[in-house]
């Protein structure tokens, strides 16, 4: 498990609400932070690692937990 | 026995239905609509005003015409809900209490969010932006144009898509298609969110030429230079900027301590319920739901609050559940629609754009005031049409 700055909990939200937090705090967030994101969207995995790619920042990894997912990603520039 | 009173909060599609639903039960109930305007608008026309197909004028009614004459308007904004005292108290200080509250207070676009976006970018998600757009594409003799969204949520998911295929029309029928660059920008990795109706789209933007910017978020705009940046580092030039700027919920939930982040009541998805008061009860474009902030939405949401107030208050427990029913007739240019029907268990079957369907949204913008609003003759109508079985 990663350590993280910050923990936004998407649960409840349907696609693309995760993905939409996730990036709303990546914008806030200071460089070299981590976020983790809770979500229920299975696809929100796929779409933050591409988000990342695209964006220029570093996805650390997922872990399954009970009927959610827990997404980490750093900001990188 | 006294009447139980049931205060409405807002005179949108929900408002206004739920008003008009529960008014059948005037014996019991006494119902009182507040709006701050007192005029209700058909949001999904103001699509077409730019193109100058429909004037704002023949978008307005005046709520009064479409409530029950038992209902009781009161045309002053609310300023604030005080669940403990349970009333809700006006602009003017006067307090109107309440048994029953429905709070239906819609959303609002926000650009001031995002840095040069109220300045740079035009809008046709209010009635005086619409307008401004009509002139603005009036002067516009080819250039590049950019259409998207800024940031989510929005109320009508599908409207900024509609938008751009109407324009490609309507730059085509004007001889000016040639001489346009017309890009979409969108924030997600899919030009739609829903996964099986966002295949149209591509194809329909793909056919006409139209190109797509995915994972753009927009970070600024500037105005002076024609200039608007993503998060992600891209920069797009343009000479006529449309975009949807993020919704957030309207002053009176925040105000009064019954709002998340965005200003969105938390409620139940299935009761429609406030979460934690039993008595309050959210709809359409105002609660936290994983639903489309749609006028159809708030459609069938209304009649489930209006089932659930009935029964509470003839002293059942209330037993009508929310499905997650949305409802929507999109727009896809060459004078062709679609619809899609969906709910929390079925997501929408990829749509056929049609003709006859086109047809039926014109005659649904008709027939909407007397039909949805004013004598509900489409209440129920959600149990014909049901998800995966249409």
């Amino acid at each position: 498990m990663l350590t993280s700055n910050r923990t936004i909990d998407a649960r409840g939200s349907q696609c693309p609400g995760p993905l939409s937090e996730l990036i709303r705090a990546m914008k806030e967030a200071e460089l070299g932070e981590v976020i983790e994101l809770w979500t229920e969207e299975p696809r929100t995995k796929t779409d933050a690692r591409e988000w990342c790619e695209k964006a220029g920042h570093e996805f650390l990894g997922v872990e399954s937990a009970e009927g959610y997912e827990r997404i980490w990603v750093k900001k990188a520039r | 026995m006294a009447k139980a009173i049931v205060v409405i909060v807002g005179g949108g599609v929900g408002g206004i239905l739920t008003a008009n639903l529960l008014a059948k039960h005037s014996k019991q109930i006494q119902v009182q609509l507040i709006d701050a305007t007192g005029t209700h608008q058909y949001q999904p026309g103001w699509l077409r005003v730019p193109f100058g197909d429909y004037r704002p004028e023949s978008l307005r009614y005046p709520i009064r015409r479409l409530l029950h004459p038992s209902v009781e308007l009161i045309t002053e904004p609310a300023k604030h809900i005080d669940t403990d005292a349970r009333h809700v108290v006006l602009q003017s200080g006067k307090q109107v209490p309440y048994d029953y509250l429905v709070i239906g207070t819609g959303a609002y676009p926000h650009p001031e969010e995002i840095e040069g976006l109220a300045q740079g970018a035009h809008t046709f998600y209010t009635e005086e932006g619409a307008l401004r757009l009509n002139q603005a594409l009036q002067q516009f003799r080819g250039g590049r144009i950019v259409v998207g969204v800024a940031g989510f949520p929005y109320k009508c998911p599908p409207a900024p898509h509609e938008f751009t295929l109407l324009l490609d029309d309507w730059l085509l029928a004007r001889n000016l298609r040639q001489q346009t660059e017309l890009t979409f920008v969108t924030p997600i990795n899919r030009l739609f969110p829903i996964e099986t109706v966002a295949p149209v789209f591509e194809n329909a933007f793909k056919e006409r030429n139209i190109c797509v910017e995915t994972f753009f978020n927009t970070e600024s705009v500037n105005s002076e230079k024609r200039v608007i940046a993503s998060l992600e580092g891209t920069e797009l030039e343009y000479d006529l900027l449309i975009m949807i700027a993020p919704h957030r919920g309207a002053e009176v939930v925040s105000a009064s301590g019954l709002g998340d982040r965005g200003g969105w009541v938390p409620t139940d998805k299935q009761t429609l319920q406030v979460k934690g008061h039993e008595n309050l009860y959210a709809l359409g474009d105002a609660t936290d739901l994983p639903v489309s902030k749609s006028g159809a939405a708030a459609h069938f949401e209304a009649e489930v609050v209006a089932q659930r107030l009935v029964e509470a208050v003839e002293g059942r427990t209330p037993q009508h559940l929310y499905d997650g029913h949305v409802m929507c007739m999109i727009e896809t240019g060459g004078n062709k629609a679609m619809l899609i029907n969906f709910d929390y268990q079925h997501p929408p079957r990829t749509p056929k754009p049609s003709h006859a369907l086109k047809i039926a949204k014109g005659l649904f913008r008709r027939a909407y005031p007397l039909a949805v609003l004013k004598a509900p003759l489409t209440a129920g109508v959600g149990f014909f049409v049901r998800p995966g079985e249409a």
